[in-house]
């Protein structure tokens, strides 16, 4: 038992919806946003009128809570928008869940939308260079996930070649996605000759700039069984946030999901072999090995050795990012949604080819800033509660 | 300062201080008085015991490289360069860049010395140079 499983299956998602995935050319964010809206909405059999609670973040509006509330025209008693990066939208379900456990709310809309892909074409933010790391140029952010993989490296033997499995895995996993973009096979020696960005991270360690956008819709569990479709419940959730800039983080091969992970598992009451199913932000490759050490499932170090040969592959012991991640299925500035939906949809057995058969628990894990805020989540189909 | 701790700057605080050092070539960083470890980048209270009572000192300069990454650059547009974390002997680890070596020279765990530069975009700019090296 941990502080915060009085929380543990109390609220659960019932609604689920993407939208604009992977690119969706003339149209804006926020059209993004309302198409995933209105497909949760119709997913849960609920109207727009029936949301009290917002919960949302945005790359375009600073003032995101209320530049969405006004666009869909409602008018929320609880408005949450903090925002911490990637991770945003996996945090807001444990505020979502506490909103709706103490009643400030009783249905929860999280959602997200964006158009990087084909608005820009390269990543879009409101993030500022750090005042004493802008002088010397990093590009921002793969300089600081470099600097975070070359540590690895030097620490641990961590090669490029164990990174480029992490690619390729994601990769055979989009293949058997319809609305993943990047699509066409990859073989590691292709990852290998990508050109190199900031060493030793190139092209092809690094995440895709698409369109995007996604909806969830929440309520307290007591009602969960009333809707449409399966439930999937919050089983633990739990953030930790260490810091802005990646001179700022004590150790660079320790992220803080070495201690969100421990405490979302406490509150759910599991550990990493309970788990069957992965999301893990992948904003560059070296995140997954990162994550997966953190996280449980191997020893630290011990990731480069981990992920070859297919481990976190279709057919592997593990599956990891099962809708091709944000390396080679979507992201469009802040993915922490997509590791969501494509939680519900492996938890409702609606993943079709992907499908990783009998999953019961999924865990999602969002990264924010450049390694900054962690933010991990267990959830569950009604067997787990 | 008044018993409650306020105010805790007599004028400026320590982000122009420490630019206005920097402008002369000047390299400080903070020490607390009350647990007397080192702080860097400049704050307003102690990382280490939220103390408020930092003075400015001058570090060594030595350093290591805690970490490093040559970022790519096409050669018309100045061509590949150094960014890396340097860890002070004094304890803080800051980004810099190592200068007086090629970009995909710089090592891990390489010793290196604290330079003011003039930068002929930024004005004056901490870099660091391998330990032995010439400016």
């Amino acid at each position: 038992m941990s502080a915060t499983s009085y929380l543990r299956g109390a609220a659960a998602i019932v609604g689920a919806s993407l939208g604009g995935v992977p690119m969706a050319p003339g149209r804006s964010a926020l059209e993004i946003l309302g198409e995933a809206v209105h497909g949760a909405l119709a997913d849960a059999g609920l109207k727009l009128s029936d949301v009290d609670g917002l919960f949302t973040g945005s790359s375009y509006h600073f003032l995101a809570g209320l530049s969405v509330a006004e666009y869909l025209g409602i008018h929320p008693k609880f408005c949450e928008a903090t925002m911490v990066g990637g991770s945003s939208y996996v945090g807001h379900l444990l505020t979502a869940a506490m909103a709706l456990h103490t009643g400030q709310c009783e249905v929860a809309l999280i959602c997200y939308g964006s158009n990087q892909g084909s608005g820009f074409g390269k990543l879009k933010s409101m993030a500022e260079t750090p005042l004493y790391e802008a002088p010397y140029e990093p590009r921002y952010p793969i300089s600081s996930y470099a600097l975070a993989a070359a540590r690895h490296m030097h620490q641990y033997g961590t090669t490029r070649e164990d990174l480029a499995y992490i690619a390729v895995a994601a990769r055979q996993w989009a293949q058997l996605n319809p609305l993943a973009h990047a699509r066409d096979p990859l073989s590691i020696r292709q990852v290998l000759a990508s050109r190199l960005l900031s060493d030793p991270l190139s092209v092809l360690d690094c995440c895709l700039v698409t369109d995007g956008g996604g909806a969830l819709v929440l309520v307290r569990s007591d009602r969960a069984r009333d809707f449409p479709k399966p439930p999937v419940y919050v089983l633990g959730t739990a953030a930790a946030t260490w810091h802005r800039q990646i001179g700022a983080m004590p150790d660079l091969t320790v992220t803080a999901a070495a201690e969100s992970g421990p405490r979302a598992f406490a509150m759910a009451g599991l550990g990493p072999k309970d788990v069957d199913v992965l999301g893990l932000y992948d904003a560059f490759t070296i995140n997954t090995l990162l994550f997966l050490e953190d996280l449980g499932f191997c020893a630290k170090g011990e990731g480069g050795a981990f992920v070859r040969n297919g481990r976190i592959a279709p057919g592997g012991e593990l599956p990891v990012n099962t809708n091709g991640g944000g390396l080679s299925c979507c992201h469009p500035g802040m993915y922490g949604m997509f590791l969501l939906i494509e939680a519900v949809q492996q938890l409702r057995a609606e993943a079709g080819a992907r499908q990783v058969p009998n999953a019961e628990i999924a865990l999602c894990h969002g990264n924010g800033g450049v390694l900054s805020s962690q933010v991990t989540a267990l959830l569950g189909t009604a067997a787990t509660v | 300062m008044s018993a409650s701790g306020y105010p805790v700057f007599d004028g400026c605080g320590p982000d122009a201080l420490f630019a206005q050092g920097l402008a002369q070539g000047r390299f400080q960083i903070q020490r607390c008085s009350a647990c007397r470890q080192h702080v860097f980048y400049p704050r307003a209270l102690c990382t280490h015991c939220g103390s408020a009572q930092l003075e400015w000192v001058d570090p060594s300069g030595i350093g290591s490289v805690y970490s490093s990454t040559t970022v790519r650059r096409k050669p018309q547009a100045g061509g590949d360069y150094n960014v890396a974390l340097v860890d002070l002997a004094e304890g803080p680890r800051l980004m810099s860049r190592i200068d007086g070596i090629a970009p995909d020279q710089v090592h891990i765990g390489m010793r290196v010395q604290a330079r003011v530069v003039d930068d002929p975009a930024k004005g004056k700019l901490l870099v660091f140079m391998p330990e032995g090296a010439t400016p």
